[in-house]
């Protein structure tokens, strides 16, 4: 499905990426784990078009995406729910969902598809007409990946969406994003929560300082001592 | 009573033409961040284009205006990606000092061309020529049209940025920008239709003030035009209602201060309110900082 190959970034004289390479298979859950500010975002940010890479490829479905725009890679198939939400505050949630399939014009399939949101995060129902500055963190996100979903992407890219949660939601976060792999989105998943993460991972990558140091099956990472003792708490 | 009923109609006149102005400054604020201080020129060459076409295209009012409008929508267009393109990831003080740069270039370069000299629009005759007495208060055709206008451009808009799916990403963009973008909108094409909108506005306005007050000239949009941005900030910059509320507001007390008080001290008393709004609620009017959750 998605192919990155040794992706350099830089921000000024700052290398952000370097050489980060990774795959993504069909159907699967991949995640990317590492520190704060160890490049996760900027990874995500550049395969979907938001930051230019200075060197690498990006392949998406065996096809060359690197020099494409953010607007062709979501017609592509690639979603993306940024870190923190940024859903649009003085937006209704209805509002907010339809801007998610902003480059769709098969209007009876969209409404299939909010149907099918709604019914994924009943609260969204409810709340439709309120604006979405008004929600709480946790509705948020779900009004984020909810908008990411009506665009129908191949896959999906999560960007810590537990951050900030309480824990309860947190766990929910994490069968709702079971729940939408199960349909058949593939899914990228970037996490400060890695136990959580590696646990519902078919594939997780570590990420330190811009670089790939460790990749493997999540459960192989969850053995793996050196995972326990830098993300797991011992 | 009815010279205070006389001096609102008037002030009404004024504030839909700073109103309409206004409107530019704020979308285009709330899109890019930018005081676009090329947009009183736009403004300027509607009024000058509405001239030439009634004048020497022997044009009426209607087919002008609309002639005023589109011009004023490719000169807005092209400022946008001439000047302002280019500096999109450049500081915003680049950007502003540009701006001026260009209305100082429309100005002078209109200037050349069409002289620096006042110019007179042709005087209204037949039915746009009308007064109505309504109980001692006169309303003249031309304010009813400058009123009419501007309503009908105004709901115009707010279909346009409600209701219509360039108007919604005008929406988004102004808000978040990566996140529109991550919704596929194309914000560079978001961004000229935002300053499209605007500048036909700001033609519109040109030309209504040539019909209200008949004298044009090269410099006339600086003044227009810094009492529209302060109108565009006391209902709260990027706030499309705020604009029209500002626009009259602002339209309304210069001319009662120049009817009860002293005209020379009108331009004064809008900057008066600038200062106070800045000091009391630099939001605006309608600005709130709706506080994000994490």
């Amino acid at each position: 499905m998605l192919e990155v190959k040794n992706l350099d970034v830089h921000f000024g004289v700052i290398h952000a990426l370097k050489g980060v390479s990774l795959t993504v298979n069909d159907g699967d859950i991949v995640t990317l784990i590492g520190a704060n500010g160890a490049g996760k975002t900027t990874t995500l940010r550049t395969i979907s078009g938001l930051k230019k890479p200075t060197n690498g490829e990006i392949l998406l479905d065996g096809k060359d995406i690197t020099h494409t725009s953010a607007q062709d890679r979501v017609k592509m198939g690639i979603s993306h729910v940024p870190e923190g939400r940024r859903v649009f505050p003085t937006m209704t949630v209805l509002e907010n969902l339809e801007l998610g399939a902003f480059l769709r014009r098969d209007k009876d399939e969209i409404a299939k598809d909010l149907k099918k949101v709604y019914e994924l995060f009943p609260i969204l129902a409810d709340r439709r007409k309120q604006l979405a500055g008004t929600l709480s963190g946790g509705e948020q996100q779900m009004l984020a990946m909810g908008r990411a979903l009506m665009s129908r992407p191949k896959i999906l890219f999560l960007d810590e969406p537990s951050m900030g949660l309480a824990p309860l939601f947190v766990q929910e976060i994490f069968n709702i994003i079971k729940n939408i792999n199960s349909t058949g989105t593939t899914i990228l998943l970037v996490e400060q929560n890695a136990k959580m993460a590696l646990q519902i991972a078919d594939y997780a990558y570590v990420i330190e300082t811009g670089s790939i140091v460790l990749s493997g099956t999540g459960k192989e990472l969850m053995e793996s001592e050196d995972i326990k003792k830098a993300y797991l708490g011992g | 009573m009815e010279q205070l009923l006389q001096q609102i109609i008037n002030g009404i006149s004024l504030g839909s033409i700073y109103a309409l102005i206004a409107l530019g400054y704020t979308m285009v604020y709330g899109i890019i961040k930018l005081i676009n201080f090329a947009h009183s020129d736009v403004y300027m060459l509607g009024a000058y284009i509405g001239y030439f076409c009634m004048t020497k295209l022997n044009l009426g009012f209607l087919p002008s205006l609309i002639i005023a409008m589109i011009l004023c929508t490719l000169v807005g267009v092209t400022i946008e990606k001439v000047a302002y393109k280019p500096l999109r990831n450049s500081t915003r003080i680049a950007v502003l000092i540009t701006a001026i740069g260009v209305s100082l270039f429309i100005e002078y370069v209109t200037m050349a061309i069409a002289g620096p000299n006042v110019r007179s629009y042709p005087p209204m005759t037949g039915i746009l020529a009308k007064n109505f007495d309504l109980g001692g208060i006169n309303v003249t055709m031309q304010q009813l049209i400058i009123l009419g206008t501007t309503i009908v451009l105004m709901i115009l808009l707010q279909f346009i940025v409600k209701k219509t799916r360039i108007g919604k990403a005008m929406r988004a963009v102004s808000l978040d920008q990566d996140a529109a973008m991550l919704m596929g909108i194309n914000v560079n094409t978001t961004i000229s239709f935002t300053f499209a909108l605007g500048s036909a506005l700001a033609g519109a306005a040109g030309i209504l003030v040539g019909i209200y007050y008949n004298s044009i000239n090269p410099l006339m949009g600086m003044l227009p035009g810094l009492k529209a941005f302060v109108a565009a900030v006391f209902g709260g910059i990027g706030i499309i209602p705020g604009a029209m509320i500002g626009g009259y507001f602002i339209g309304i007390i210069e001319v009662l201060v120049s009817g009860y008080g002293n005209s020379m001290y009108r331009d004064g008393v809008v900057f008066a309110i600038l200062i106070l709004v800045l000091i009391i609620k630099p939001a605006g009017l309608l600005g709130k900082n709706i506080r994000e959750k994490v």
